[in-house]
């Protein structure tokens, strides 16, 4: 029993290598996404819209993956045994954030072995800001408070994203990482209250990581070309600089409570604005990092290089374990 | 590259049971060699909160779904029948508790 309308869909279908009737298909996608209908993945979607996602998507989740690298190096450092129980939870969750996102991406059509190769070849990208080293623990605290923070900012508007699987996960994100930037700035408010060394300690960790954070929005909205599509397709729902700006508003107040500084002399309210003045960016770190030659480029991604190609063996054991105990049953079936 | 691909551990559907007496919900999904270390690592990923009481995993490839653009044709014969819904019904005021 063919309706009207799904007459008209199977027409479209049909049809869906003609250039006009693709106007059909991505005016009724652009509809949805206007209605705020979510799209989910057996749903027709513009190619670009697919690969643009599967981009984004998985630079996230290596994100997430290679995240754990900086804040690893100090697990078996931790203080006493409660920092150090906080900080393997934190990183278990980063690794879920990363399994999260990495089978949303799965879902556009990309297999997991796939999205591996490409950050492994360096040709996909993940976020610069854990491309700087943990020089001491105070580093835990900052990357807390300001590494999680800014991604938070970035993530919270990510639940309410028009890609459905995508959404669903950045939901979960949300709901797990406010402790991880809670447990941050609490290890920076204990060693403000601590020794002057200590207090040094948490200064100099904001001063080595407040400018890598506030780059972690990305460039400047005149020179993010696809901000307007990804605007209008809701994969984004606020521009870089917006996102930018908020987030150096909630830090200005935040760091009052530490008593420390943020390293910006031009950080000033501004009554007219009623947001925070804040300094010129280097972005010429920035492109420097992007392009490979921030501190610890080469080293995180040979780290991750390592795990993958020592971790064969396990992965091919445990497909012949499988395998074999397959047999077996079929065998006790028979 | 392709090799790899084949050996690629097949895809897990998983679903929790959040609480005794709910429904199993869909979570999400991951790669596990076999069912026993799909329920393993649905533990590890998916409720490290205690978010369940009960996993279920089953293989993507034995999900059957409707297709979406057939989507009006499908659920059309639902669509007029008001009648099943108990709002449909006129009674007067003087009826309690129905
Ligand atoms: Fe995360
Ligand atoms: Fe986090």
């Amino acid at each position: 029993m063919l309706t009207f309308v799904s007459t008209a869909f199977l027409f479209l279908f049909l049809n869906r290598n003609n250039p006009n009737m693709e106007k059909g298909f991505e005016e009724i996608f652009q509809d949805k996404i206007d209605k705020e209908i979510r799209i989910e993945p057996k749903d027709w979607m513009p190619e670009k819209y697919r690969q643009t996602l599967i981009r984004q998507i998985s630079q996230h989740a290596h994100s997430e993956i290679v995240g754990m690298l900086p804040e690893g190096n100090w697990i078996t450092r931790a203080p006493n045994l409660r920092r150090k129980a906080i900080l393997l939870a934190k990183v278990q969750d980063e690794a879920g954030h990363g399994l999260y996102l990495y089978s949303a991406a799965e879902t556009l059509g990309i297999t997991r072995d796939e999205m591996y190769a490409q950050l492994h070849s360096g040709k996909a990208k993940y976020s610069s800001i854990f491309n700087y080293p943990t020089l001491s623990w105070a580093d835990i605290g900052a990357i807390g408070w300001l590494v999680d923070g800014a991604a938070i900012m970035n993530q919270v508007p990510l639940c309410r994203n028009s890609f459905g699987p995508y959404a669903r996960a950045m939901v979960r994100v949300c709901k797990e990482e406010s402790f991880h930037q809670r447990q941050g700035f609490e290890i920076l408010l204990t060693l403000s209250k601590g020794t002057a060394a200590q207090k040094r300690m948490a200064q100099d960790a904001i001063d080595r990581w407040w400018w890598p954070s506030v780059m972690m929005f990305g460039p400047k909205d005149d020179e993010s070309p696809n901000t307007i599509q990804s605007m209008k397709w809701k994969i984004k729902r606020f521009t870089n600089d917006e996102l930018r700006q908020k987030f150096i508003d909630v830090c200005a107040e935040q760091i009052k409570v530490l008593g420390l500084v943020i390293p910006d002399k031009d950080l000033k309210w501004n009554e007219a604005t009623g947001h925070y003045n804040f300094g010129e960016i280097n972005w010429d770190e920035f492109w420097q990092v992007v392009q490979g030659n921030g501190p610890c480029n080469k080293e995180r991604l040979e780290t991750r290089k390592k795990a993958w190609e020592e971790g064969a063996w396990v992965r091919e054991a445990a497909s012949a374990y499988a395998e074999k105990r397959k047999q077996k049953q079929s065998l006790h079936a028979a | 590259m392709s090799t790899e691909i084949k050996n690629e551990w097949p895809l897990w559907e998983i679903f929790i049971r959040s609480k005794q007496g709910l429904d199993h919900k869909h979570v999400g999904s991951l790669h596990a060699t076999d069912a026993q270390m799909a329920i393993e690592n649905a533990r590890d990923v998916y409720t490290r909160r205690m978010e369940g009481v009960s996993i279920w995993v089953v293989e993507s490839k034995f999900i059957h779904a409707s297709n979406p653009s057939d989507a009006a044709s499908l659920y059309d014969p639902a669509n007029d029948k008001a009648y099943r819904h108990p709002t449909f019904y006129d009674l007067p005021d003087e009826v309690k508790n129905m």
